[in-house]
């Protein structure tokens, strides 16, 4: 699992997610497949030799050489505009991976899941989510989605699609669809409390999006009851 | 890099150094013992400092340099392979 090697990737697909993302999917020959919610580095190398590292979580998992990334645009980082805005079928991109054997779920596990992302946090749990459902795990699955407003969503048709075995909430933080029972607020204690899976029966937590969000939902779901050592979190600092 | 990141984060450029993030280290501040992966990450791409998630000192500071890297392990006792 440990790699120190890079590979080049080709693009051979990309899709507008949200309202400034974009997933792109990518053939790796000796990839060798991921295990749900790992990531890869990817290098950018400017024509005068300048070299940009940037780590992002793969939206696919299992066996094979092509794999999904999904990212969103930092206005003022080095490489997402070019990932999001510049990067076409066919260009090629180097890649190392995958990497991180730690925020992961295994199609073996059996234990409740409790997924709580915040905006483009969702990635590596859509990974989660799709190993699931491809291996048709009977364990039970709840995805907590927080994000501004409905357009914001990445993978929105996948996630609204049924998928057995996993339930999805939508938190939505500053829009609300017309006639939306909850009013637009950051996702709080009462949330968790009322959606999350109870901690009476010690669900395994992933937690990732933004450090803000994952410092308030680890806090408050600790606060809850739930054991820290269950609570598997992945923050990004954006670039 | 804003702000601060999970030691997961690290995993790329740890490989380098042929180390995993599943490894556990032991704080030499307060004693807490956990994964490489749930330290905190302050810092740029010159230099990342991980702090211990429990106490906050540092555990170990890496370092780009022209050429290579550097781990320059100033606050873990100990690293092992056990599971967490």
């Amino acid at each position: 699992m440990v790699t120190g090697g890079w590979m080049v990737g080709t693009v051979v697909e990309v899709r507008a997610e949200a309202t400034s993302g974009r997933a792109i999917v990518l053939e790796v020959p000796g990839w060798g497949g991921n295990i749900a919610g790992q990531h890869l580095d990817a290098r950018l190398t400017a024509p005068d030799g300048y070299q940009a590292v940037r780590s992002y979580s793969l939206a696919s998992a299992g066996e094979g050489e092509r794999l999904e990334l999904a990212v969103d645009r930092f206005p003022h980082g080095e490489v997402s505009p070019y990932l999001v805005d510049e990067l076409r079928i066919g260009d090629e991109l180097e890649v190392r991976g995958p990497l991180g054997g730690w925020f992961v779920w295994r199609p073996d596990q059996t234990e409740p899941v409790q997924l709580i992302g915040g905006g483009s946090g969702i990635v590596p749990l859509m990974a989660m989510i799709r190993s699931h459902r491809a291996a048709r795990s009977t364990a039970e699955f709840r995805l907590l989605y927080s994000l501004r407003g409905e357009e914001d969503a990445f993978f929105r048709e996948e996630l609204t699609q049924p998928s057995p075995g996993l339930a999805v909430t939508w938190l939505f933080t500053r829009r609300t669809p017309t006639g939306w029972p909850r009013p637009a607020s950051r996702i709080t204690a009462a949330d968790l409390e009322a959606e999350a899976i109870p901690v009476g029966r010690s669900p395994s937590v992933f937690v990732c999006g933004p450090t803000g969000f994952v410092e308030a939902v680890a806090t408050n779901l600790v606060e809850l009851g739930h054991d820290p050592h269950r609570i598997k979190t992945e923050r990004f600092g954006g670039s | 890099m804003r702000g601060h990141v999970d030691g997961n984060a690290l995993a790329g450029i740890l490989s380098e150094l042929q180390l995993d993030v599943t490894v556990r280290g032991r704080c030499a501040g307060c004693g807490d013992v956990a994964v490489l992966a749930r330290a905190v990450v302050y810092g740029d791409e010159q230099a990342r400092v991980a702090r211990c998630a429990a106490c906050s000192g540092v555990l170990f500071v890496l370092f780009t340099e022209p050429g290579g890297m550097r781990l320059q392990l100033r606050g873990m006792s100990w690293l092992d392979t056990a599971p967490e």
